[in-house]
């Protein structure tokens, strides 16, 4: 990016919104992923929707790369900077612009916090289920773009079950409205979908229409301690099984509890294999019967103890204990790679085995904990990269990981997002002619390729003949 | 230069890489930091300001305006190392970094010198100090503080500083030191030996304060021993990187206290208590003081945490009133100190303690960045205040000197009707009230 292209980014957004210091440079090269990071050229804080359009056209010609970032906790790379490239902040777009209580909906900028968000719609006794660990910092923009899940995601789903419509810059300027307040709409091509879990590669989105829930009344919140590793996974199981969906089942392997305990000191067992925390919640009567059904569940699968939480304030301390795993697993070693590999449900034991096994054959240790009740767990590398020689050994456990989870019918992320830490991996899962629709999807809507390029996947328009479909080719042509 | 500053960073800041390596940069440290808050920039978070000081060690930048300013404006309050699940030791990197600009050409600096002045000079020893704040006393007291503000004085230096005088505390008629013998006796038998220190800014400017403590302290049977000698804890200079003079200091405090025999050290003031829990820590590589200052560091409690232990000992007497708590972030955030002193406050009848939102949030006080960050100061304080109306009551009680003037200024400057006391204050009216029956 040359001088007259910095001036003129300067003159579209201020000179108050625009930096290209080293310091801040430094400061917006990483998000939350590992060992990932990239300088970028500059930073902007645009205002309003026409600076943002004017910049996309400006990039198309100057050109430089556009790379939306939200909080900057993605796992995946997503928000980190690609050669070239224009860091477009969207943190002070945190306004929530309306609460519709007749339809049940709620209208918000992109920047806006998760757990604000939460909050401010429990007011009026309204709900948004999605609580992704990092959701008093994440914001919906972010967790549009990756389709972000969260502890609840088993009884409540996925981001991509709240959102109605969003707003967002086309590449090359334009702006897209998709889907409204209807409950129904089949008005052609459901682009709305497809906006989210985009990952910022096709528009920046300004606007996000959301539904909400009436707020459960009641919940109870209980955690069972387990011996052996295999009988908490056969827990889940029988639980699915037994017809109960808990709003949460969440697990955690000994060596997460011991770094989890070492953090927050709220008494967690640093002697179990495994514990599970579970959530019940609904109306009446019916929620107090499902937390009989879940003790009796666990008790004939030898949990050794089930505490259940005493009050609200002790249930919300356990779940933000169990949110804080994968940052308190760094008590352990500097570095950690967290993977969200996911299989089917009934496969979950299998993949902690597979874990296990990985573990062993590469000497490398792993943190294990999840969304037990998705399938979806984040086996964690806990290892330094400063000793290229391990991180070499945990790359190989983890397509180990990756190889095992396919075969049971899984895939390679469940919630983090593609990125640039496992686009190497998309073949396998999206298959040859899946990745290469995605891909002409992205050139025609970004000609030029300018927004977020070589995220997903790699579109390399120098390549000559046929484009690199196998992962050894993918990876020879990153950025 | 770059190239000295680097080594002394790697050097002094630096003995190892890991504790620069071990922030895993998840930013689940971003929602608790009030000055990322203001600015929404990443350079004004914990993870930011984390990641600068890695790029300066590992020389990818130098020392410049920028990154100076983002370590000053930090509080220190180490909100975000209590958020911090990766155990990441935030506040002694800034400490060190701000060591580093100290003994750069930035310290030399008109303002940073006379902080250093200030620092080196008046605090750290006790007879300077007290002869300044007499100075202080008669200007208060004699009207020639009206007087220049009558006239003026103050807006004309500066706008912000006729506010900044404000800020000041009022200093104390007499000094605490002044009025203690060096052992008190309790009425009955002795339960416990108390060592206490007065500490710098309490002695001189909340002499009450230090009053209170002492009596709740006899009136629960301990002796309190306040050696002579003691001297300021030292925090304020390791806080704004002079960590030469704060070890000295260190050290001939736990020198003087050592001369005494006692079961705990008790302080009132949230950041002596948090620095002298540190010296262990701090004195570590001093082959003749590390063991010493280990068990100094053991046996010192806030005041609070004490009264929490010894509760089954201890009668209350009604106290009628409506409360709220202000967590200081040194007892808060770097002690880790919540429950004990609404335990203890929860167990005075008669006592309604109304729960403050954001308890937990910097007041904006954090030493002298009131003064010396007076705008960024007032927005924290501003968050504060509406808080506290929120909770209606009529009294706000805290832990810290510091937040005791910060939030009394707030009340007057917010237009919020409550008085501000020290928890000790009120535990003495619990207890005398008790004692009378
Ligand atoms: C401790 C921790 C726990 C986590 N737990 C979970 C979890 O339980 N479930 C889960 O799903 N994820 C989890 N995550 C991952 C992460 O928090 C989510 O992916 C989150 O949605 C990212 O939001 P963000 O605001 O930080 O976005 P960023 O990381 O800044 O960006 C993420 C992606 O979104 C794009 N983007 C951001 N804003 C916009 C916009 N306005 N328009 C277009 N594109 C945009 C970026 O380009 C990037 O591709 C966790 C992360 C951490 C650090
Ligand atoms: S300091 Fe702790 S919470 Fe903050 S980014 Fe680093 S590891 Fe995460
Ligand atoms: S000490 Fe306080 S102000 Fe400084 S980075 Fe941490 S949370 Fe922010």
């Amino acid at each position: 990016m040359d001088n007259a292209a910095k001036e003129k980014i300067k003159a579209i957004v201020g000179n108050k919104n625009f930096t290209d210091s080293q310091e801040d440079r430094i400061c917006y090269s990483y998000d939350g992923t590992a060992v990932l990071h990239h300088l970028p050229e500059a930073i902007v804080f645009p205002e309003t929707d026409e600076q943002i359009s004017k910049i996309m056209k400006l990039a198309n010609e100057a050109p430089f790369n556009v790379v939306p970032r939200g909080a900057g906790t993605g796992l995946s790379g997503g928000s980190i900077p690609v050669e070239n490239s224009l860091v477009v902040v969207m943190t002070r777009w945190n306004r929530i612009l309306e609460i519709d209580t007749k339809n049940l909906t709620v209208t918000v900028e992109p920047g806006v916090t998760t757990a604000n968000l939460q909050s401010e719609v429990e007011k009026y006794g309204l709900f948004y289920p999605p609580d992704p660990g990092s959701l008093t910092v994440c914001t919906i923009g972010g967790n549009v773009a990756n389709n972000s899940g969260g502890l609840r995601g088993l009884k409540y789903g996925v981001t991509k079950n709240y959102v109605l419509g969003t707003e967002l810059i086309l590449p090359n300027g334009d702006l897209l409205k998709t889907g409204g307040k209807n409950v129904k709409d089949v008005a052609g091509y459901n682009l709305k979908d497809f906006i989210v879990g985009s990952e910022g590669t096709i528009g920046i989105i300004t606007k996000i229409l959301l539904k909400l829930i009436p707020l459960p009344t009641e919940s109870i919140t209980l955690l069972a301690y387990f011996d052996k590793l295999t009988d908490s996974a056969q827990a889940v199981s029988d639980i699915i099984s037994a017809h109960i969906v808990p709003c949460m089942m969440e697990f955690l392997d000994n060596t997460t509890i011991n770094c989890v305990e070492d953090y927050t000191h709220i008494g967690l067992p640093k002697n179990s294999e495994a514990i599970l925390l579970i959530e019940v919640d609904g109306k009446g009567s019916a929620v107090q019967e499902d937390a009989e059904t879940v003790k009796n569940i666990m008790k004939k699968n030898r949990a050794s103890f089930i505490r259940v939480a005493a009050s609200i304030s002790e249930a919300n301390i356990l779940k933000t204990a169990r949110r804080s795993a994968f940052s308190a697993l760094a008590r352990k070693r500097p570095t950690t790679i967290l993977e969200d590999a996911t299989v089917p449900r009934s496969e979950l034991p299998a993949m902690i085995e597979k874990v296990t096994e990985a573990a062993r054959k590469f000497d490398v240790t792993f943190g294990d904990f999840g969304h037990a009740g998705d399938g979806n767990l984040h086996p964690t590398c806990l290892t330094d990269e400063r000793d290229k020689n391990e991180l070499d050994r945990a790359h190989k456990a983890f397509d180990f990981i990756f190889n095992e989870a396919i075969k049971l019918g899984g895939t390679i992320t469940g919630e983090h997002g593609t990125g640039l830490a496992k686009k190497h991996f998309l073949e396998m899962v999206a298959g040859i002619p899946g990745v290469e629709m995605m891909k002409k999807i992205k050139s025609a809507i970004d000609e030029n390729n300018i927004l977020n390029p070589g995220k997903i996947f790699t579109i390399s328009p120098k390549c000559e003949g046929s484009l690199p479909f196998k992962r050894e080719q993918i990876k020879d042509f990153h950025l | 230069m770059s190239e000295k500053i680097n080594l002394l960073v790697l050097q002094k800041i630096l003995p190892n890489d890991d504790i620069l390596s071990q922030c895993i940069h998840c930013g689940m440290c971003l929602a608790t930091c009030p000055t990322y808050e203001l600015t929404k920039l990443e350079r004004s978070s914990p993870r930011g300001r984390i990641r600068l000081i890695n790029a300066l060690a590992k020389s990818e930048i130098e020392l410049t305006d920028t990154f100076v300013y983002e370590m000053n404006f930090c509080l220190d309050c180490q909100a975000c190392e209590t958020a911090c699940p990766a155990g990441v030791k935030y506040g002694s990197m800034v400490e060190a970094a701000r060591e580093v600009i100290s003994e750069s050409e930035y310290g030399a600096s008109f303002s940073n010198k006379f902080k250093k002045f200030l620092l080196r000079n008046i605090l750290a020893s006790q007879p300077k100090l007290k002869f300044v704040s007499k100075l202080l006393f008669i200007y208060q007291s004699f009207g020639i503080k009206k007087f220049l503000h009558s006239i003026g004085f103050f807006k004309l230096l500066s706008p912000k500083l006729g506010e900044v005088d404000k800020l000041s505390p009022e200093v104390s008629k007499t000094f605490s030191s002044n009025i203690f013998q060096e052992r008190i006796k309790p009425k009955g038998e002795i339960k416990y030996k108390i060592a206490f220190l007065t500490g710098c800014l309490m002695d001189v400017m909340f002499a009450e304060i230090n009053k209170d403590t002492v009596d709740v302290l006899t009136l629960c049977n301990c002796e309190v021993i306040n050696p002579k000698n003691q001297v300021c804890c030292g925090s304020l200079h390791a806080h704004n990187g002079d960590i030469e003079t704060a070890i000295k200091l260190a050290k001939k405090n736990v020198d003087e206290f050592g001369k005494f025999d006692y079961d705990f050290l008790v302080s009132n003031s949230a950041g002596c208590g948090a620095f002298m829990k540190e010296y262990g820590h701090v004195l570590q590589n001093d082959f003749n003081y590390s063991e010493k200052a280990k068990l100094f560091s053991e046996k010192v409690k806030d005041i609070t945490e004490f009264l929490s232990d010894i509760l089954p000992e201890i009668t209350f007497h009604n106290v009628e009133g409506s409360f709220t708590y202000h967590d200081a972030c040194h007892l808060a955030h770097t002690q880790k100190v919540t429950n004990q002193p609404r335990k203890v406050l929860n167990s005075i009848p008669g006592i309604e303690l109304n729960n403050l939102e954001e308890s937990t949030w910097c007041c904006g006080s954090a030493g002298i960045y009131n003064i010396v960050h007076y705008d960024d100061s007032m927005k924290m304080l501003e968050r504060k205040m509406e808080n506290i109306r929120k909770t209606n009551s009529s009294t706000v009680l805290t832990g810290n000197p510091g937040c005791i003037s910060q939030i009394k200024y707030g009340a007057k400057k917010f237009n919020v009707n409550v008085e501000v006391f020290h928890p000790v204050t009120i535990i003495k009216r619990a207890l005398l009230n008790s004692n009378k029956k």
